[in-house]
């Protein structure tokens, strides 16, 4: 199989797999106040991924991202779900949620609210997922 | 407290998580899982005596009051059938490393099947109907994992019918929630109740109530929406049909009762009246169809449907004694129906096929487990002593006392022909003249298969003999359905 010269399509992944990253982390942040949050952050992020597993091929990715998606899908439930149970040290009902401000070093005054940790739980499994389905799918050569 | 409602679905969640990491170690994850059923089997068992004592506990999760949040309503029916689904996979979860292959283990048995019990646990205790409709998917999502687990071709074929059918009954399911919302505004099962009586046009509520119908009657199997069922229901591995056969059609006719006594009780001529005739058509059709295969595990997949006629009986006749006969039977037939799959897995495993043609002479070989089958047997069919009688005696009362003939002789001889069916096998399969084992080696592990089917049976007659020790609480339970106001104030706290 003759391999074609894909330097264009690879020149500009670096730089727009590179601009999804940022814009999927910003939705997942943004999604208190406005639309996003953890499942549309997590589906860009993979959509990054994908991105960039089309350029630069499964092997090259593998050794780029040494990372097996089918443990990030547990990993995020966990976080969700010990978000959930956390509230039952307190005495809380289960699921109950709680914010504080704090006084961070660039961003000045933040709230932070333990419903994002429920969304990292989202957006790992969202990613997880995703690219589960997606490499699986790819691999199956047989 | 009313935390404690929330364990009988987290446990299960993390055990599933924790599996899901751990899935590659086979040895570890077994022992591990059965540590775990065990505990949630305890953990469970502590929150059913908390109720049994101190009355319904309600969560209402992240502390939003009633109608705003989502609810988890721990009432004493939720709680039996919880306890009872957790009996059932704890023989399964010890059954399982007899029946399935190390690849299936492997390849997240475990932790499929810690999300059908939180799933299944999730839909008997959730309050909300949205919320019931989640934890549906969930418990569906798991079984498409489990039943097509192993990748035999006739697991693939079956797995498409039944993936489709289930994929259209919850569509039709969100579809009723959206029109039931339009006319009243709210999903919370306790203002949903509350709601209806002050709806003006009456005729939409029915219309709903039989669509709620249509889609629990798929997911239960009843009379003209059986016909997925059978199949897909035996071509798994034996441990994952007996989970199904007694957890997921129970969940749908739990749907049914919980919706069609708290919900949908004002125009009952109507929607009950369809329930008896639907009750006899299944029970006749399920046990024409036990009666027609050679196939073991085709008989015991038969079985089921005749028993949910029953229940759908029970709902149907709707006074407190028919309606404890359903509980009662509920009760029973997820015991048993775990039980019998569990068993004929085991007798086609140590045959080395499930066709009755070709067995026989059993019993001069593996006593236990033919003894275990002909208790079974007489178990499902309701013969005194057992489990069956009460439940079965409880709704041909209730059919007699409101004048129902027809449904009770049409009962009666279908309990006849699920004994005759189920007799059947033992007489074929396990009399006869000694042979030769059929497959020596698989003679160890056929006799370990024994235990947790005995288990699961120790349980079955303990119902039916102690029915004195547990008629007072399902008599209880039954008054509280009958009086879909105790629901009412206490999840609004009016």
């Amino acid at each position: 199989m003759t391999r074609t010269n894909d330097i264009i399509l690879r020149a500009t992944t670096t730089l727009i797999a590179f601009i999804i990253l940022g814009f999927s982390i910003y939705l997942f942040f943004a999604g208190h106040n406005a639309p996003g949050g953890g499942f549309i952050g997590g589906l860009m992020t993979s959509a990054a991924f994908v991105l960039m597993y089309m350029a630069y091929g499964i092997r090259s990715m593998e050794k780029i991202l040494p990372i097996n998606f089918r443990y990030i899908i547990p990993a995020g439930l966990i976080i969700a779900l010990g978000t959930g149970i956390g509230s039952f040290i307190f005495g809380q009902p289960f699921l109950s949620q709680t914010y504080a401000y704090f006084q961070l070093p660039i961003l000045g005054k933040t709230e932070l609210a333990t419903a994002l940790l429920f969304d990292l739980g989202v957006y790992l499994t969202v990613v997880g997922i995703t690219m589960t389905i997606i490499l699986t799918i790819a691999n199956d050569r047989s | 407290m009313s935390n404690l409602t929330a364990l009988p679905i987290i446990l299960p969640l993390i055990a599933g998580i924790i599996m899901a990491f751990i899935h590659k170690k086979t040895t570890i994850v077994r022992k591990l899982s059965q540590v775990f059923t065990v505990v949630n089997l305890l953990v469970v068992g502590g929150v059913f005596l908390y109720v049994l004592q101190n009355g319904t506990i309600i969560l209402e999760t992240g502390d939003w009051a009633a109608p705003y949040g989502i609810i988890l309503v721990g009432d004493l029916l939720s709680m039996t059938l919880v306890l009872t689904s957790n009996l059932v996979a704890t023989a399964c979860v010890f059954y399982a490393p007899k029946s399935l292959s190390k690849e299936q283990e492997a390849f997240y048995f475990y932790s499929f099947f810690f999300m059908l019990i939180a799933g299944v646990s999730g839909a008997f205790l959730t309050g909300d109907l949205f919320n019931l409709f989640v934890f549906f998917e969930v418990l569906l999502m798991a079984s498409y994992g489990l039943i097509v687990l192993g990748n035999g071709k006739a697991q693939l074929r079956e797995s498409i019918k039944y993936v489709l059918i289930n994929l259209f009954s919850s569509m039709l399911f969100v579809t009723t929630i959206a029109f039931l919302y339009s006319v009243v505004g709210t999903v919370n099962m306790a203002q949903v109740a509350e709601r209806v009586q002050e709806v003006e046009q009456q005729g939409i509520l029915t219309t709903i109530a039989i669509m709620f119908f249509f889609v629990f009657a798929t997911k239960a199997a009843v009379f003209p929406l059986y016909y997925w069922l059978p199949r897909p229901y035996i071509s798994p591995n034996p441990v994952v049909s007996a989970l199904f056969g007694a957890l997921l059609t129970k969940v749908g006719i739990y749907s049914i009762l919980r919706i069609f006594t708290l919900i949908f009780n004002q125009d009952v001529q109507l929607t009950h009246t369809l329930f008896i005739y639907l009750a006899a058509l299944t029970m006749i059709f399920g046990v024409v169809g036990a009666l027609s295969t050679n196939n073991i595990k085709l008989v015991v997949a038969y079985n089921i449907i005749p028993a949910v006629g029953f229940m759908l009986m029970g709902i149907g006749i709707f006074t407190e004694v028919s309606i404890s006969g359903t509980i009662y039977y509920l009760v029973h037939d997820m015991i048993i129906k775990g039980a019998l799959f569990l068993l004929v897995g085991a007798v086609a495993y140590v045959a080395g096929t499930s066709d009755l043609r070709k067995m026989g002479g059993l019993i001069h070989h593996y006593p236990v487990l033919g003894w275990l089958f002909f208790i079974a047997s007489l178990v499902l069919a309701g013969i005194p002593p057992f489990s069956g009688f009460i439940g079965k005696l409880l709704l041909l009362k209730g059919g007699l006392a409101e004048e129902e003939i027809l449904i009770v002789i049409v009962g009666l001889l279908t309990s006849l022909l699920i004994l005759f069916s189920m007799i059947r096998i033992f007489i074929r399969g396990f009399w006869g003249e000694k042979t030769k084992i059929p497959l020596p080696e698989r003679e160890h592990k056929g006799k370990m298969m024994a235990w947790p089917i005995g288990l699961l049976l120790t349980f079955s007659i303990l119902l039916g003999v102690g029915a004195e020790w547990f008629y007072p609480s399902i008599e209880s339970i039954s008054n509280y359905l009958m009086d879909p106001q105790l629901y009412i104030d206490s999840v609004l706290k009016e």
